[in-house]
């Protein structure tokens, strides 16, 4: 027991001498924290709006002010030639044109119908679309104004309520996703870079011939990582708390149970990765196209997994950090208790014990 | 004129003096033994003399190259053998030779003429296309001197050539240092064998940064009354060593 | 420059040589685009739906077949009490509850309105965002039927603006066309820079950078030989994935091919300056590896591949000025999908230019044969 603790004492001097690394394991959470909570957003703003208008009347006038004054749109420039419009979209200078129809408001008076056409740039397929919805919306109302005049009633009216998030802030979101993602940073990728440096340095040998256990040695390996990584886990939960005012309305002694939980399935998957591998340049790649990729892209951290298409959705049941995701933002955001979480905690649990046992046996077969 | 000259080089890395007013001179054509207890700041003297490393003072000339401000003229006309081992384990042996004859620039039909020389000698033609990582250290270590005499320098540093070989490949490894030095070549190399001392024409014995004596390994015996260089490493290390 | 040769000709045996680098090296970027582009999307469709239907009427019938025949939503309970739709909304069963109240019927047929309740599980918000505006256009829908319906022969119709939309570039609004230029970019970057960052440390590591730093080679083609290799690889790498984007996920390539590859070898250039000079500076593998990761997350959240540039802050939009991937998938998405020639990505070009200049004179001064 003694032996193993002044192991443990040097692997934490290791760490904490690299202050270069220390500074970015800190350093990174807190930075992520900081563009997810002002700099990402998934709303359309700023958006320079061309317009061909060849008749210039008052309503016309009036619909161009209105769309002016509206938070997406940022300017007006006036443009009638399709060919000026393709080059400003190519420049990357406007991302709609709205083209009146000639007489638009004599027609509209005269026949009850004038047009209007929305050209968007659709090279990004989701702001092409929620430009059009914004404007749509804002024609609409324009017209229902018109009709108001003529007294139309208003219809079914829309009583929306957003559950859990009602000022739709992106942090919500994120900020579980960022939690995973920094610990399959910490215990996958550094553990499993720390043990294949021993092997490919030859040191692991040595340790392999001292009197400690194999097992005791990896696990003095492991042991500031997770410390590390906890520490980071309540910096984000911190800072995301106090800055960005994300809620923990669930258990916080549930939420990092949770989060052990995923540490150690990290951890199995990190020394997995180093017992198969030999050299730190392998076991960069593979940590990082086989856990950190699938984490950020597949887990519905940034992309919500039920917009992918189904052979995906299938294979995201495989990733841990899916349970985990829905673990941690069933608990931060939603309150839910475990009760509401056991299946995705016994798929993330199973999944754990798995990675652990092909680790424990690949580490006596290869070590 | 002295292959080596240096007068007073120092080197400080911080409050620490690893160096300590360095004054010697080595002779075209010597085998010179720069020895010292690890610490003793011999692998920092070899890294300004190479012009790896910048000196905080003093002065030091290289085959006639002044380390400050030629260093790079002094590495065309030196070898070196560092103490980690330095051919690459997943290049084969006549990779590694016609690389390292590439990076000095000597032509192609001179590393072809030279590889089979090289192989010839050392008796490795058969495992010419063997890469490095599969062969014993004490092949390593004998191709690692052959392939730092690659380039005929005329002085080759070799920072403890021989550590961790069995007695024979030691043996081995010095007959290839002689021959070198029949050759012409200058040798200077460091080690803490000190049967291997006495194969030197001259030793200087390192102390806590600073030269603690200089001679040939038979008047250092006289001089200090002992039998053989290991006693003699022993008088002068103690008294650094014991408080 | 013969030196060079050598040096290029040691780097590319150690590479083809690491049969466990190999297939990461080739075939991973190859999967992961394949994979990830198809992840890669905000699309809102399928969004399950709880429906609480209190006033069981025609109006409220008509109402929920209107929402699913629209297909952005499946209707996958219908529950007693609104206690019980919050419950499998909480459990993130359903995404969106509508709620029908008693007497929705009479009350639209007798005031001309009548209130409906939506619920949303807005934890994603865009995505909220995205499926109460669909949902809010299909009540429109409904409501001008019923009041077309009721409208008496007298009224005279309520004045209309037709809006026609026109998507340009993309007129299937197809995501994937959309996302694999920017995930290409990413994944040849993550191998250029990973790769360099970790080999002028790795010689350091192992100490072949001692032997190499008492030769009389010099720093240019030093670093050259170590560049080269990557820039070789990494614009293989970004053929064979044009090639897919091409013939597997039919991405129109409008633009200049040669375009294309000129302004991605000035922007390699860039990132494997980024990759040396991290390597240069960098004690351990490790620490290269970290920093290099660190880097390339920011640039990539800063790039606009996720989320478009426009949306961010004014000061973060200024920011991504300083990324040179943020410049570079701006360069091939514009002339990949909308066929802009060098004048369309001008301020670009000159970026990657300054960047790469400004990159490799760092890692060229910050490599030292002597140390100081």
């Amino acid at each position: 027991m003694h032996a193993f603790l002044g192991f443990v004492r040097k692997e934490f001097r290791h760490i904490l001498r690299d202050r270069r690394t220390l500074l970015i394991l800190f350093g990174m959470p807190v930075a992520q924290l900081v563009l997810f909570g002002f700099v990402i957003r998934n709303e359309v703003n700023d958006v320079t709006l061309l317009i061909a208008d060849p008749s210039q009347d008052a309503m016309t006038q009036a619909l161009t002010h209105r769309l002016l004054a509206s938070r997406y749109v940022d300017g007006v420039a006036y443009q009638t030639h399709l060919d000026g419009i393709e080059a400003a979209f190519r420049q990357g200078l406007a991302r709609e044109a709205l083209l009146f129809e000639p007489g638009f408001a004599e027609r509209l008076q005269r026949e009850g119908l004038a047009r209007v056409q929305v050209i968007a740039d659709a090279t990004d397929p989701n702001v092409a679309n929620t430009i059009l919805a914004y404007t749509t919306a804002i024609i609409q109302s324009y017209e229902q104004d018109l009709a108001a005049t003529t007294a139309v009633s208003p219809g079914i009216v829309p009583n929306v309520r957003m559950r859990f998030n009602p000022e739709l802030r992106s942090v919500y979101l994120f900020v579980p996703g960022l939690i995973a993602l920094v610990l399959m940073l910490v215990c996958a990728l550094m553990t499993s870079i720390t043990i294949t440096r021993e092997k490919e340095v030859g040191t692991m040998e040595v340790l392999l011939v001292s009197p400690l256990r194999p097992v005791p040695i990896i696990v003095g390996k492991v042991v500031p990582y997770v410390v590390l990584s906890f520490i980071i886990v309540l910096v984000i939960l911190g800072l995301a708390r106090t800055v960005f005012g994300v809620p923990i309305r669930g258990s916080v002694g549930l939420l990092l149970a949770e989060c052990l939980l995923f540490i150690l399935c990290a951890l199995a998957l990190g020394i997995l990765i180093s017992t198969r591998t030999s050299s730190q340049q392998v076991a960069t790649m593979i940590a990082l196209a086989g856990l950190l990729m699938p984490t950020v892209l597949l887990s519905g951290f940034i992309f919500p997994i039920s917009s992918m298409p189904a052979p995906l959705q299938a294979l995201s049941h495989l990733i841990p950090a899916r349970w985990f995701l829905a673990i941690l933002r069933g608990i931060m955001i939603k309150g839910l208790g475990l009760a509401d979480l056991w299946t995705e905690t016994l798929a993330l649990a199973g999944m754990t014990g798995l990675f652990l046992i092909a680790s424990i046996r690949s580490f006596h077969d290869r070590l | 004129m002295p292959v080596i000259e240096a007068h007073g080089l120092t080197r400080r890395f911080g409050d620490f003096t690893a160096v300590d007013a360095l004054t010697f001179s080595v002779e075209a054509g010597e085998i010179f033994g720069f020895l010292g207890a690890n610490g003793a700041g011999k692998t920092t003297a070899i890294r300004m003399l190479t012009g790896l490393l910048r000196p905080t003072s003093g002065e030091a000339r290289v085959v006639g190259f002044d380390v400050y401000t030629q260093a790079e003229a002094i590495k065309r006309h030196i070898g070196y053998m560092s103490q980690r081992f330095s051919l690459y384990e997943d290049l084969t042996i006549r990779e590694n030779i016609r690389f390292y004859g590439g990076i000095y620039g000597l032509p192609r039909r001179a590393i072809r003429a030279r590889t089979q020389a090289l192989l010839e000698r050392l008796a490795l033609t058969e495992a010419a296309d063997t890469q490095i990582r599969a062969l014993p250290l004490g092949w390593k270590q004998k191709l690692a001197f052959s392939v730092a005499l690659l380039h005929e320098p005329r002085l080759v540093f070799l920072d403890e050539p021989t550590g961790g070989v069995d007695p024979i490949t030691r043996r081995q490894f010095w007959d290839l240092i002689y021959e070198a030095a029949a050759r012409g070549v200058t040798v200077f190399v460091t080690t803490h064998y000190m049967d291997e001392a006495e194969y030197c024409d001259r030793v200087s014995i390192m102390v806590d940064g600073r030269i603690a004596a200089l001679d040939t390994p038979h008047s250092l015996k006289q001089r200090y009354q002992v039998g053989s260089m290991d006693d003699v490493f022993l008088k002068l290390a103690r008294p650094a060593a014991s408080p | 420059m013969r030196t060079v040769f050598y040096l290029l000709q040691k780097e590319f045996v150690q590479i083809f040589r690491n049969r466990a680098m190999l297939p990461i090296l080739f075939a991973m970027p190859v999967i992961q685009l394949l994979v990830l582009s198809y992840a890669a999307t905000f699309e809102v469709r399928d969004t399950p739906m709880s429906v609480i239907d209190q006033d069981r009427s025609l109006t409220s019938r008509q109402l929920v077949d209107r929402l699913v025949a629209s297909g952005y939503f499946t209707l996958v309970d219908q529950p007693a009490t609104p206690e019980q739709a919050d419950a499998a909304l909480r459990r993130g069963e359903v995404k969106l509850i509508v709620h029908v109240p008693p007497r929705f019927e009479r009350d639209l047929l007798e005031t001309g309105a009548a209130p409906v309740r939506l619920v949303l599980d807005a934890l994603d918000g865009a995505t909220a965002g995205v499926v109460q505006a669909y949902a809010t256009q299909v009540l429109a829908r409904v409501s001008r039927d019923v009041q077309a319906r009721t409208a008496t022969a007298a009224a005279r119709p309520a004045p209309r603006i037709e809006v026609r939309p026109a998507f340009w570039y993309n007129p299937d609004l197809n995501y994937e066309t959309y996302m694999v230029p920017g995930i290409l970019v990413v994944l040849v970057t993550m191998i250029a820079t990973f790769l360099s960052a970790m080999n002028v440390v790795r010689e350091k590591e192992i100490g072949t950078i001692e032997q190499l730093n008492v030769t009389p080679i010099r720093k240019g083609p030093f670093l050259i030989g170590k560049l080269l290799p990557f820039w070789l690889i990494a614009l293989v790498e970004l053929g064979v994935g044009l090639a897919i984007a091409r013939w597997y996920f039919h991405v129109p390539m409008l633009g200049n091919l040669a375009l294309v590859f000129g302004l991605a070898g000035l922007y390699l250039l860039a990132m494997l300056g980024l990759g040396l000079w991290i390597s240069t500076m960098a004690d351990t593998q490790q620490q290269a590896m970290f920093i290099a990761w660190f880097v390339l997350v920011i640039f990539i959240l800063m790039s606009g591949l996720f989320t478009p540039i426009e949306s961010m802050p004014a000061w973060a939009q200024r920011l991504t000025l300083l990324n040179p991937m943020a410049h570079f998938i701006t360069i091939m998405r514009r002339v990949l999908l909308k066929g802009a020639g060098l004048d369309a990505v001008r301020v670009q070009t000159a970026a990657l230019l300054l960047f790469g200049t400004v990159l490799l004179t760092l890692a060229v001064r910050q490599y030292r044969k002597v140390t100081a």
